[in-house]
Parts: C-alpha cells; sequence; structure tokens
C-alpha cells in the first residue's frame, strides 16, 4: 500500500476498540485477563450495543473490569455476580447483561448462583475465565486446579484423596436444560484466541436472540501464580491445560448453528 | 384483591399481616420481589406469587437468600423498587449482600419476620434480631433504617414509608415483624391506591445510551483515602437519618413515672399492661419506637424528667434495652422483663413485674 506521496503505508492491524476505557490494565505481564477483555470488548463493539450493555465484575484478578470495559458495569460479591445479572436482565429484559467471572468465583464459592441461572435459562452471558488457580488472593488451589499441581495451599501438588478432582465446568453446565449455549475456547495462540472470539460472539447472539443462557469458558494464564515465564505459561495451557479441559463448543442452539 | 368472608365495614377488608407486606410493597409501585421460602413469612410470598404478576410485576424465588439478595442488589441497580423478605437463619445469609447493597447506596427494602433463635430455633415468634437489625448485622460501618409496626394497618403504612425512605437515603430499609403480626389478620382501611411518583435514578445502570458518562455500582475503594471518604460521606447519611426519621408513639406519658418500653407486637402488649397498671392508680405510660434506627431516644429522653423507672420488655434476653440506657443516660433505673425462645410476654406477667418495680420505687 502506498500513501499520496508515494511512500509506504502500513495497513493498520490494530486499532484501539471503542469498547475499552482509556484505563490501562493492571495485569502482570503474560495474563489472559487482558486478552479476554478485548476479545469481550469488540465483540459488543461489532454488535452495536456497547450503549445497552451492563457487564457484572466479579471478586478476583478481574475486581477492577469495571474500569476498563466502556459500559455501565456492577461489581458484585465474589461469586454472585449471576444472582445480581439476573436481577438486571429480569428488570431490563432488552439490554445486554454479561457477568465476567474466575474459577474461584464461578466454580467454587458461586456454584450456586451459575447453576440455578442456567437452570432457569436466564438471558444473559457469562464469560468464565479458567486459570486452574486463585490469582488475586495469592496462587491457592481452585475447583480447577489440575490433579498434581502445585498451588499455594497444595504445595506438594493437589491430590485426589485431599482435595478431590477438577470441576469441569463447560460440561456440567452443558448437562443444564436452560444452559443453551456452551462452548470452551483459550487464548493461548493467534489461532485460539481468533476462535475464541467467534464463541464469544456466538454467546452474545444467543442472548440478543433470545435463546437462553449462554456461557463460555476461557482457559486462561496466570504466569504470576504458575510461577512460569508468560511463553511457558502459554505452553502449560496447551500441554497440561487442554488434556484435561478439551476444547470445543458443547453446545450450540439449532437457531445460529 | 382476595376477601376475607364476613360483613367487613365499607373500605375496609380483613388482611394477614404477611400478606401486607405484599400489598403494601405493590401500592407503593414495588413490582419485582425475590426471595427464598422460610417460615414464619410464607404468606408474603405466596401472596406476591399472584398479586405480582397481576399488576405486570415479577416473583422470582432464588435457590437461596444469598441469591435473592443479590437478585435485590441487581434490580436496585437498574434502579426499580425492589424487595425481599425472609425469616432470622435466611436474613444472616443476606448479611454479606446487604453490606454491598449499603455501601454502593442502593435503595431497597428488607422485611424480616423474626423467628426463635439463636441457631436454627423455631418458628415462633421473636425480636431477637434487633441487635442484628440495628447494630450492622453484615460487616463494615453501615446503617439500615429499621421500622418496626404493630398492626396490620400498619405495616401497609409503613412498607410504603420504607420504599420512600430508602429511595430519599439511597440505602436499605429493613422492616422488622414477628410470627405473630405476620400470621395474625386484622380490618384494614386500603382507600384508593396512592399514586406513586418514582423519583428519577439517574445513577443506574441501565446502559449509557443518552447518557455521556457511565454508570458504576461499586463497593470496592481499594485506597483507605477513598474508603474513608466514602464512610464519612455514609456517617453524615445516617446522621441526617438521625436528625429527620426517627419516628415512635406515646400511650398515656402525660404524667407517666413508670414508663414502658416496647417494639412491634409486644407495645400491644405493653398498652394492654399500662391501662391495667392505670386502672390501679400506679401512673404507667408507654413509648413505642416506630423507628429502631434511629432509635427515638429523644422520647425516652424527656420521658425520664418526670418518669422514675424504666421497663423494656421484649421477646428476647434484652436488646432494644441497651439503646433505652444509652438514652436515659442513667438518670432514671432501666429494668427489663423479657421471654425468648418464641414464648409470648402476657399481660399478667408484664403487670406482675412492673408492679414489683413500682412497690421499690416507693
Ligand atoms: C466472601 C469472600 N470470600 C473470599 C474472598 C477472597 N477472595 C478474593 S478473590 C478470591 C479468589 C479469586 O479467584 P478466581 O475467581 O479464580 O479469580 P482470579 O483471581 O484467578 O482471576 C478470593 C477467595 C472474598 N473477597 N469474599
Ligand atoms: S495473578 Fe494471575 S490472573 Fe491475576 S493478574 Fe496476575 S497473572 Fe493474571
Amino acid at each position: 500500500m502506498k500513501d499520496e506521496g508515494g511512500r509506504r503505508k502500513a495497513a493498520v492491524s490494530w486499532r484501539r476498540t471503542r469498547g475499552l476505557t482509556d484505563t490501562p490494565f493492571h495485569y502482570c505481564p503474560g495474563c489472559s485477563h487482558g486478552v479476554i477483555h478485548r476479545l469481550v470488548a469488540e465483540v459488543l463493539d461489532e454488535l452495536g450495543v456497547l450503549e445497552k450493555t451492563v457487564g457484572i465484575c466479579p471478586v478476583g484478578c478481574a475486581v477492577f473490569a469495571y474500569n476498563y470495559f466502556n459500559c455501565d458495569m456492577i461489581e458484585a460479591a465474589h461469586g454472585r455476580a449471576p444472582a445480581v445479572a439476573t436481577g438486571v436482565k429480569r428488570v431490563l429484559p432488552d439490554r445486554v447483561v454479561f457477568t465476567y467471572q474466575g474459577d474461584g468465583d464461578l466454580a467454587a464459592i458461586g456454584t450456586a448462583e451459575i447453576v440455578h441461572a442456567a437452570a432457569r435459562s436466564e438471558r444473559f452471558t457469562t464469560i468464565f475465565v479458567n486459570n486452574a488457580v486463585y490469582g488475586m488472593t495469592g496462587g491457592q488451589m481452585a475447583p480447577t486446579t489440575l490433579l498434581g499441581q502445585k498451588t499455594t495451599t497444595t504445595p506438594a501438588g493437589r491430590e485426589v484423596s485431599v482435595a478431590g478432582f477438577p470441576l469441569k465446568v463447560a460440561e456440567l453446565m452443558a448437562t443444564l436444560d436452560g444452559a443453551v449455549y456452551v462452548a470452551r475456547v483459550s487464548v493461548h495462540s493467534p489461532k485460539h484466541i481468533l476462535q475464541a472470539k467467534r464463541a464469544i460472539r456466538e454467546a452474545f447472539k444467543v442472548q440478543l436472540d433470545g435463546l437462553g443462557f449462554a456461557l463460555v469458558e476461557v482457559l486462561s494464564a496466570c504466569p504470576t501464580n504458575w510461577g512460569l515465564a508468560p511463553p511457558d505459561a502459554l505452553r502449560w495451557v496447551e500441554e497440561k491445560m487442554i488434556p484435561v479441559y478439551p476444547l470445543g463448543k458443547f453446545k450450540v442452539p439449532e437457531e445460529i448453528s | 384483591m382476595r376477601f376475607y368472608g364476613g360483613k367487613a365495614p365499607v373500605n375496609k377488608i380483613l388482611m394477614k399481616g404477611n400478606e401486607a407486606f405484599g400489598e403494601g410493597a405493590i401500592r407503593a409501585g414495588c413490582r419485582f420481589f425475590f426471595g427464598y421460602p422460610i417460615t414464619p413469612q410464607s404468606e408474603l410470598p405466596h401472596y406476591l406469587a399472584w398479586r405480582l404478576p397481576e399488576v405486570g410485576g415479577l416473583y422470582l424465588q432464588a435457590e437461596s437468600e444469598i441469591a435473592a439478595i443479590n437478585m435485590v442488589y441487581g434490580a436496585a441497580a437498574a434502579g426499580v423498587r425492589v424487595m425481599t423478605s425472609s425469616s432470622s437463619p435466611g436474613i444472616s445469609l443476606m448479611m454479606e449482600g446487604i453490606s454491598y447493597i449499603a455501601c454502593a447506596e442502593l435503595p431497597c427494602v428488607i422485611v424480616n419476620i423474626m423467628r426463635g433463635g439463636p441457631g436454627l430455633g423455631n418458628i415462633a415468634p421473636s425480636q431477637a434480631d434487633y441487635f442484628q437489625a440495628v447494630k450492622g448485622g453484615g460487616h463494615g460501618d453501615y446503617r439500615l433504617l429499621v421500622l418496626a409496626p404493630a398492626s396490620v394497618q400498619e405495616v401497609l403504612d409503613l412498607v410504603g414509608l420504607a420504599f420512600d425512605l430508602a429511595d430519599k437515603y439511597r440505602n436499605p430499609v429493613m422492616v422488622v415483624g414477628d410470627g405473630i403480626l405476620g400470621q395474625m389478620m386484622e380490618a384494614v382501611e386500603l382507600g384508593p391506591a396512592p399514586e406513586v411518583k418514582l423519583p428519577p435514578k439517574p445513577w443506574a445502570t441501565t446502559g449509557t445510551a443518552g447518557r455521556k458518562t457511565r454508570n458504576i455500582i461499586n463497593s470496592l475503594y481499594i485506597e483507605p483515602e477513598e474508603l474513608e471518604k466514602v464512610n464519612l460521606r455514609l456517617q453524615a447519611k445516617y446522621r441526617q437519618m438521625a436528625e429527620e426519621e426517627k419516628r415512635w408513639e406515646d400511650y398515656r406519658m402525660e404524667d407517666a413515672e413508670l414508663v414502658l418500653a416496647a417494639f412491634g407486637m409486644v407495645a400491644r402488649i405493653a398498652k394492654a399492661v399500662v391501662d391495667r397498671l392505670r386502672a390501679e392508680g400506679i401512673p404507667a405510660g408507654l413509648v413505642r419506637p416506630i423507628t429502631l434506627y434511629p432509635f427515638p431516644d429523644g422520647a425516652f429522653e424527656r420521658a425520664a424528667g418526670k418518669a422514675r423507672a424504666f421497663l423494656t420488655v421484649e421477646m428476647n434476653a434484652g436488646q432494644m434495652v441497651e439503646d433505652v440506657r444509652l438514652a436515659v443516660c442513667g438518670r432514671r433505673p432501666v429494668y427489663f422483663y423479657g421471654r425468648t425462645g418464641g414464648m409470648l410476654t402476657t399481660v399478667a406477667e408484664v403487670a406482675a413485674r412492673a408492679r414489683e418495680i413500682w412497690e421499690g420505687l416507693k
């Protein structure tokens, strides 16, 4: 490409999305939360729904997400985002409502809220960030921690006899009639990031079409608490997490498939 | 409106206390209710489950009281009048959410039809959640406005007031009753439904359309300086409540020398005690706090001028008596009589204790 003066012009390959504010992320280097935020923000912008969106943030590393998403936001108590989202969506059925939750938030303290919101087929979208650890509180075991994985509360590695098995949220949610769209994606490579964005877009389309509850589980790197350099953390997602948490679409409503 | 048999006088119908909580909410413009079943408040959700859809509202049964209060948080954030109700153990479960709602300054109404405790306790009437309601309950420096009706008619009136106060102060309001108030039927005057003007809520998270700035509902202030500012603002609000919202009823207080203090249903028993004592020549009176927070301490301060002693009567082991003592501030002796575990205080028992105190003053 050349400009009018005949100079080579660089193609714009990166543009700030309107879906994010100007506030710089506070996330650690190599953390996947930033990528996932961007995907959600781009989808909301591209669907043209930013101005009618209300997002609910969790307690966890994404607790400040209300500073980043460029829409109305509510900060919920730990695990309760699906109940808060239920309250908002029932009052404002024509708005777009989403929750953004970590694995401690959604799969431990908030298990009841997410299961029942899905069972009621609440018409909101959940972005579930599975990083196999409690990030914010210092790298403790999460329900999603892999067997043998070392955390600050499983210093010798997670052992079944003490701490049981990892919770497979996407598979669990897919058993619920009310959960009409369930997918698990990853953001450890450009190809996977594009796939993840497609799934997130579908999950919001499901909401816009009023089809029911939609959840996208996103495998996410936490280099800080895994004790890995960012590139190694991405490899760990590929080599260790995906075998336990296989990617794919577990449920897609006919209307959008 | 359901009609309960008999020949009701014009404009008067018989209504259960729990149902009056529901009807009062609807008349106040509340169209959203989230709750979880628990005795002895069940007639309230039963009533709203058919009555709310009739007026275009939503009754939603939550999976727990924790979920219910967080649904209330979401609905209040979205800008509508919303209510939940429960009984003691369920209210305990809501406490984290109530603290968030108080800090995020969202208006809502929470009904507690108190039952015997601690623990699972029983379903008999009790006032043992006074401390929980007026002293905090959840974590952090926050206050609820707390109202205590003593008749089914007053339930209707105070629930309406509760919604107005919640909006005025952007603060959760708790209305407390007990199993007797919840379950008994009394004639109430409904009158024409009042015209409800809902105040504008420009802070509500409804989507940014038509607005230049984003709205954020939050209770996280990571910088101590910021959180202290929030707390100072909340405290200023609580002081304003204390200046403007104290409510109580004086009963035969003109020349009272033995002053009873009681709230809710116990106040009705206390009135009968006052009448009985008066008939015996003992100049008794009653101060009935209607707002438990802010506590009407001025009424007790004033009463301490003529009074020679106070007797606080409660269905608990002695909770409001601490606030009466604070108000009287050592100027006069403050006695307590109470039953716990769901046992009712009777007129005869309380009168006997009052006579004993009176004899001791001679
Ligand atoms: C009721 C309550 N319990 C515990 C906490 C402490 N806490 C804050 S964040 C968190 C875990 C967050 O982990 P996760 O949801 O996996 O999110 P991540 O930080 O990994 O993104 C915990 C336990 C809290 N804030 N509230
Ligand atoms: S601790 Fe982990 S999850 Fe939290 S910001 Fe850092 S890398 Fe991300």
